[in-house]
């Protein structure tokens, strides 16, 4: 019977993160023709450092999109951890831990509060997590009076800032660099535990997954908490990276969402891997920092991503059969 | 009388053939339609006829063969070429657009148009005059169609294939959904239309009224025209068997003795819902209970309602004497109730993703995340060797498999929770032969484990070979029992009420 069955002419896994590692790959190419010292072991570690809320948060988001849904909300929700954190730490080291604690768990909410709103009073969750946006963003002004109070604490700051110094090689590793890696690990562990194998199941079909007796809404929703998590994480790094503005956030949601169709996961659900995603975030902050090399503006960056999207979905419709 | 190739005819199809994925579903079928006739087409489900409308009106296109449309030699593009041309189908499920008026929907595409804009006053006038000449009651034309009732918005289908001065309409078992005095109405309509000169195609399963309206009948069984005779010298038994006249096959394991047969799994009593109503119901262990019936007669709603994917709204179910509710899959999986749905793609597989997967997608629903899993894997690749699933490795997308062997996949992921009862609708639909077998044996072995079957089949030979009793639905309700050694037309004769009708 062997023979009867479809054969492809390469061993390329749909979903699988081979062709983005090719185009990773190639990148790194041109980087290293452009700027070869942007290879050298400080400023790669520089880069990675400065990736990791993308990385993050493109990960949060594939646990969404491959169960079929969106979440636009993670942008503003960074946002919204980054301002209150600051306000309610005020610069005193002491409250640190507990403040951080709450950035997750309301991170946590946040998604918790989407993935119910979508699954059961099923309103589709572009339209949930977009009110959520306007939500998150109209609160945050409201609650700040129109400008960012309070500053965050440097032990607050060192998690997105500092690095583990003097490492043989390396240098400098950053320690949002570590963070990711281990959060990688997890995510990779989870995708395949039961649990990630019913998450994929339920993008690819929720009917059928539905009579297989898997709790669609209640799968789900673990996605959009784990989304939520995963902003609450990148707001402690972006929040000591970068400092804190009602910018901190703005507009990652789309980065996030490009990052995991470049990864090779499929919008509407039920393909791709954890790992694609985060290399396709890895690639995205690759192809701009090549843009500025090449002395492309850094404002171009919105009309890339919404190309890339549609390459992306384009590439993808026309290798499935059509159905 | 009128034969292929009469000047008078409106429709000729001549040796019409069409295949899907290889299996051909027409084979060389000829039929011809004269002006003011009603022709009613009937067979069992899956004879072709669905499929032989869809060519006349322009949604496929004949593999081989010709399509003659008032003289004229006709290769239609699609659905409104059809339309323009002057053949209007009536579907099963109407194809209307809920939002919008009565008058919108059937002008939709040729609006009146005056300086640049639509000219409402005008569809309305035009409406109103439709509705006038069709005789039927006024049905207002500014309604939403989503306001109407199924029989209105039948008249607004009508109206619009009038509307484009359609000279040929196909109507697709247009009194399925209607009530006994709508059905009424919608005869009348049809004698009108007919005696205008318009030529009619009508599919329908209810016997009674193909010999009260057509002029001709034209049988098909497996997608071949039996054959085509005025309806004045032909009589329901004939017809009967002409639609099965067929030979049982010999490739269907053996019966249940009736000692084998184990305590009573499952008990239903005066179960209703919205399409079912009284069912009263008891599988025992180790029998296979064949469910007959033609579309729509509530089979995959007992099925379904069993499994709690549109629950019983009224009755009792008892499992093994105690009585449970069955809300949803999940309810129905963790009481020992499994399902495997009539529609493989739409239901059953979750096609990206790879054999092992779906065949352990029941399991991690209701299992523990990490107890036994290496077990489980280990034991699941046995089962899919046991049901002999052909696949290039069990990580292979099940989607790049044949229907057959997807259907077997599925069959893992149920005999891996060791169900007491398990509910089949349609469990060979679309399979290969070799596949076919192999499914049959699964059905019966888990009857010899004890387990409870119930087997949906439109396909009779099957339904006659593999089951120990038969019950048969019409219109919601279990119409009756037969034996296990019924023939063919006895299930047909019960599921078309044709006993009652003659």
């Amino acid at each position: 019977m062997q023979d009867t069955l479809p054969r492809r002419a390469l061993p390329v896994r749909a979903g699988g993160p081979l062709p983005i590692l090719a185009i990773l790959g190639v990148l790194l190419v041109l980087v290293a023709i452009r700027q070869p010292d942007f290879l050298a072991p400080a400023s790669l570690m520089s880069f990675l450092g400065r990736s990791a809320p993308i990385i993050l948060l493109a990960a949060g988001q594939y646990f969404v999109i491959v169960s079929g849904e969106f979440d636009l909300s993670v942008g503003s929700l960074v946002t919204a951890e980054v301002v209150i954190a600051a306000r309610l730490i005020d610069g005193d080291p002491d409250r640190t831990w507990p403040v951080m604690a709450l950035v997750l768990v309301s991170a946590a909410f946040v998604g918790l509060v989407n993935g119910l709103i979508t699954s059961w009073l099923r309103v589709p969750s572009f339209i949930t997590t977009l009110g959520m946006l306007l939500i998150l963003v109209g609160a945050v002004y409201l609650w700040s009076d129109g400008s960012p109070k309070g500053e965050l604490s440097e032990q607050f700051r060192r998690f997105g800032r500092r690095a583990v110094e003097d490492v043989p090689v390396l240098g400098r590793v950053p320690y949002a660099l570590l963070i990711v890696l281990l959060l990688a690990v997890l995510a990779t562990v989870l995708m395949r535990s039961d649990f990630g194998r019913i998450l994929v199941a339920v993008g690819d079909n929720p009917r059928a997954a539905e009579l297989s007796g898997v709790r669609v809404g209640r799968t789900r929703t673990i996605a959009f908490v784990l989304s939520g998590c995963a902003a609450g994480v990148a707001a402690i790094l972006l929040g000591g990276y970068s400092g804190v503005s009602f910018q901190a956030g703005s507009g990652l949601e789309f980065s996030a969402i490009t990052a995991v169709v470049l990864g090779g996961v499929a919008l509407g659900g039920g393909r791709g891997s954890v790992a694609g995603a985060m290399l396709g975030a890895l690639t995205l902050e690759l192809l701009f920092a090549l843009m500025n090399f090449f002395g492309v503006s850094g404002t171009v960056r919105p009309a890339v991503q919404g190309a890339i999207i549609l390459l992306a979905v384009a590439v993808s419709a026309a290798r499935s059969p059509s159905r | 009388m009128t034969t292929p190739g009469d000047v008078g005819s409106l429709l000729d199809l001549r040796a019409v053939t069409k295949s899907f994925l290889g299996v051909r579903v027409l084979d060389r079928v000829d039929l011809d339609v004269a002006p003011g006739e009603v022709h009613a087409v009937v067979g069992e489900n899956g004879a072709g006829k669905s499929t032989l409308m869809k060519i006349i009106s322009g949604g496929y296109a004949p593999d081989e063969g010709t399509v003659v449309f008032a003289g004229e030699a006709r290769r239609f593009r699609g659905p409104r070429d059809a339309g323009r041309a002057g053949i209007g189908i009536i579907h099963q499920e109407l194809a209307l657009l809920p939002d919008r008026t009565v008058a919108e929907n059937i002008h939709l595409g040729h609006e009146p148009v005056r300086r640049g804009l639509v000219d409402r006053r005008e569809m309305r006038a035009r409406t109103s005059a439709l509705f006038a000449s069709m005789g039927a009651g006024p049905v207002p034309a500014d309604a939403l169609v989503g306001d109407l009732g199924v029989a209105q918005r039948q008249l607004v289908e009508i109206a619009k294939a009038l509307a484009l001065d359609a000279r040929l309409l196909i109507m697709d078992e247009p009194t399925a959904a209607l009530a006994d005095h709508e059905a009424e109405l919608l005869h009348a309509l049809v004698r009108r239309l007919r005696s205008q000169g318009i030529g009619l195609l009508y599919v329908s399963h209810r016997l009674a009224e193909v010999f009260a309206l057509s002029d001709r009948i034209t049988v098909l069984k497996d997608g071949r025209r039996v054959t085509t005779v005025p309806t004045a010298q032909t009589t329901t038994n004939q017809l009967v068997r002409h639609m099965v006249g067929r030979d049982l096959s010999g490739y269907y394991p053996g019966r249940a003795d009736p000692g084998d047969l184990g305590p009573v799994r499952l008990t239903v009593q005066g179960g209703g819902n919205a399409k079912l109503r009284g069912i009263d119901l008891r599988l025992r262990a180790g029998e296979v209970v064949g469910v007959g019936g033609l579309q729509g007669s509530g089979r995959s709603a007992l099925a379904r309602a069993l499994f709690g994917v549109t629950p019983f709204t009224s009755g009792v179910v008892e499992l093994e004497n105690r009585p449970i509710r069955v809300a949803s899959p999940r309810a129905a999986m963790r009481a020992g109730i499994a399902y495997v749905s009539e529609d493989r793609k739409g239901e059953g597989i979750t096609a990206r993703q790879s054999v092992l997967d779906n065949a352990l997608l029941a399991g991690r629903a209701l299992g523990g995340a990490w107890t036994g899993r290496a077990a489980r894997v280990t034991r699941m690749r046995g089962l899919l060797d046991a049901v002999d699933v052909r696949s290039a490795g069990t990580d292979q997308e099940i989607r790049f498999l044949s229907g057959g062997n997807q259907q077997k996949v599925v069959l893992a992921r149920w005999l891996a929770l060791g169900p007491r009862v398990i509910l089949f609708d349609e469990p060979t639909r679309g399979i290969d032969v070799g596949a076919k077998a192999a499914v049959y044996d699964v059905v019966r072995r888990l009857a010899r484990d004890g387990a409870a079957v119930l087997m949906i089949s439109s396909d009779l030979p099957e339904l006659l070979g593999m089951s120990d009793r038969i019950i048969v639905m019409r219109e919601g309700r279990i119409a009756g029992q037969v034996p296990a050694g019924a023939s063919e037309a006895d299930v047909v004769a019960l599921a078309m009420g044709a006993v009652a009708a003659t």
